[in-house]
């Protein structure tokens, strides 16, 4: 079967920014939110930890995306089954019935979190990655809706109007209650996860995974089986995107499942592409430019979606390799300007 | 009595399959003929249902102004094609899916703009707003079995068009062998905009025939758009047949589990476990479907045979 899918030919020769700048990026997530937030803007700190989660979710995307070359559609899925991992059992825990996972717990609500996410990647993904190309693209999406569907279903917990969590997960010693301490575990959590992320890369499991974006017909012929690299690849990507979701669920207290539809899968995809996919810190500087943006197009107009998705098409058309490359090429070009030589 | 009911149900599952069919084909023809993801799609059947919901209140007539938001809707398709789309044909399908999702925030906020954030409802002429006793006992909507009758006239005439016409014929050459057709002299940029707009027609068409049952309003293009994946994915990409039988399948089913599969959970479990599943069951009913076929089939059901 020919892949129509060229897996993300441009990307694969961006070649990641300078460390130090991704260094700085990290440092200023460190920094900036909580003087902010001390200085008397709880709402932008609102603004980052969104944005820090969200960028947690991005990178577990990239992991399939960037690196597997798999364009999955139905990440915001991962999202939902991970924030619902929190709501449900609270809700239980508060207004009785099913005794088993009724509880504050926060251990509980991770586990649940990031099992029900690697078990629906599992099922989801041993089926779509039979397929290839377009149909996995689609496939994933609708893997994704049907979790939508499933829950807007579920009268018990709001459907369609959601859940509010009335009690975050309980932790020992911390409380995620306290603003602050809720953006630190998420930026500590998004440092964990882009470590992993960074592991599994490097391992002979990450090569197998690269290899097998950039050609599958010969990493077959040496006697990989890709799909079984894909999986697991799938179900780890999966499972961290969970762990985002639990946090989300912890951060908004309010779910429902819009958070789940796909054009949530769409907006994380474009995060991992606009910061540049297969590039370990990518999807942070998307998700962070993808944030702001909002942000900032929302202050002037409540019909910032027009703006946004000019910009989004934009970027497609003439943005190519993402935010990476971009930064990538203003250094090649302060370098080679003196002596005028090419771009 | 319990017959009538399953017949009632029957139409109202063909005619769903109908409209899956019209969106679908759309789709069908662009992926196959150009190789293009559109995940816009829906946004046009969103446009064709608020055009002819304005031209409705303009003209004062659902069929007038159903007549001229079609040719209206291809309009948008051209444009759309001449503005974005075009510039995409050489790119890879995750460029495709990135700036058509673009596309589909830039045309919701625009519907938005145009039309107001609620809903807009189109009243039928009073000879399409009755309703017909089809045998004794089956009293079915006159809208419902008209949807019917023009999605497969619709369907018969794209039929006719791709496989009796010199157009069709260039139609079905450019998908085979792109570079050969335009080697031997035909526009094939042209070409691709034609059949651009006619995709857009059809989307357009199913919109505006949905509209006087449900309203015109904005993101219904979203939620039908993945029932319409999952339309071409178990039909085959690229495959007309493929699609046609899909939709009607997908109709059937979705329209039959809503409104038996309690019963038939009722069967095998308590009545109170039956009313809390069979809701999220028959929500997931075609997509439980689509893996299954999938999972024997990943190629879908009629695969196209150039791809």
């Amino acid at each position: 079967m020919s892949d129509p899918i060229t897996p993300t030919k441009t990307s694969t020769r961006t070649r990641a920014p300078a460390f130090w700048i991704n260094t700085l990026l990290l440092i200023l997530l460190a920094t900036i939110p909580p003087l902010l937030f001390i200085t008397g803007q709880p709402f932008w700190l609102d603004v980052f930890t969104r944005l820090v989660i969200l960028a947690i979710a991005a990178t577990a995307l990239n992991l399939i995306l960037g690196y597997g070359g798999l364009v999955s559609f139905g990440h915001a899925a991962y999202l939902g089954l991970g924030a619902y991992a929190v709501g449900i059992p609270t809700y239980h825990a508060l207004y009785g019935g099913m005794d088993a996972i009724a509880s504050f717990n926060g251990f509980l609500h991770l586990g649940l979190a990031i099992t029900i996410s690697a078990l629906f990647a599992l099922i989801t993904g041993a089926i779509s990655l039979r397929t290839r190309g377009v149909n996995f693209i689609m496939i994933t999406m609708a893997f994704g809706q049907m979790i939508f569907y499933a829950i807007v279903a579920l009268e018990n917990y709001g459907g369609d109007d959601g859940l509010t969590i009335d009690v975050r997960s309980e932790f020992p010693l911390i409380s995620l209650d306290n603003p602050l301490t809720l953006y630190t575990v998420s930026y500590v959590s998004l440092l964990l996860v882009l470590f992993t992320v960074y592991r599994i890369t490097r391992s002979r499991f990450g090569l197998a995974l690269q290899g097998s974006r950039s050609n599958e017909e010969r990493l077959r012929s040496l006697g990989v089986d890709c799909y079984r690299y894909q999986l697991v690849a799938f179900i780890i990507s999966g499972a961290l995107c969970g762990y985002a979701g639990f946090l989300l669920g912890n951060f908004t207290t309010f779910i429902s499942p819009e958070m789940m539809d796909w054009t949530r899968s769409g907006e994380l995809m474009f995060m991992v592409i606009l910061g540049g996919a297969a590039f370990l810190v990518g999807p942070v500087f998307g998700a962070a430019v993808f944030i702001l943006l909002e942000q900032l197009l929302r202050e002037f107009t409540i019909h910032w979606h027009l703006p946004f998705g000019i910009l989004l098409i934009l970027s497609v058309l003439f943005f190519k390799g993402g935010l990476a490359s971009a930064i990538d090429r203003i250094r090649v070009n302060a370098r080679q300007r003196p002596d005028g030589s090419q771009q | 009595m319990e017959t009538s009911l399953l017949l009632i149900q029957l139409i109202n599952g063909l005619q769903l399959g109908i409209l899956l069919f019209l969106l679908s084909a759309g789709l069908t023809l662009t992926f196959g003929i150009m190789d293009f993801v559109n995940l816009a799609h829906g946004s046009l059947y969103m446009l064709g249902a608020f055009i002819c919901a304005s031209l409705t209140k303009i003209t004062g007539s659902f069929v007038i102004a159903a007549l001229l938001a079609l040719p209206l809707t291809a309009l948008c398709g051209l444009i759309i094609e001449l503005v974005v789309v075009r510039q995409l044909y050489s790119r890879n399908h995750l460029d495709h899916v990135l700036a058509t999702f673009g596309l589909i925030l830039c045309l919701d906020t625009l519907a938005e703009m145009v039309w107001g954030p609620a809903g807009i409802a189109i009243p039928l002429p009073a000879i399409l707003n009755g309703q017909v006793e089809i045998l004794s006992g089956v009293v079915v909507p006159t809208f419902r079995l008209l949807i019917i009758a023009v999605g497969l006239l619709a369907a018969a005439g794209l039929y006719i068009v791709v496989n009796h016409t010199k157009l069709g014929m260039l139609i079905r050459a450019g998908a085979s062998n792109r570079t050969m057709v335009s080697a031997l002299g035909v526009d094939i940029k042209t070409l691709f905009t034609g059949v651009f707009a006619m995709g857009a027609a059809l989307a357009g068409l199913a919109g505006l025939l949905v509209a006087p049952i449900a309203e015109a309003s904005i993101g219904m293009g979203n939620e039908i758009i993945i029932t319409t994946f999952v339309v071409i994915i178990i039909g085959g990409i690229g495959s007309m047949k493929g699609a046609f039988i899909a939709a009607l399948l997908i109709g059937l089913i979705d329209t039959l589990g809503r409104s038996y599969l309690d019963d038939i959970f009722k069967l095998v479990m308590s009545a109170e476990a039956a009313e809390t599943a069979a809701p999220a069951v028959s929500a997931m009913l075609i997509y439980l479907m689509m893996a299954v076929i999938l999972a024997i089939r990943p190629q879908g059901l009629f695969p196209a045979a150039s791809r």
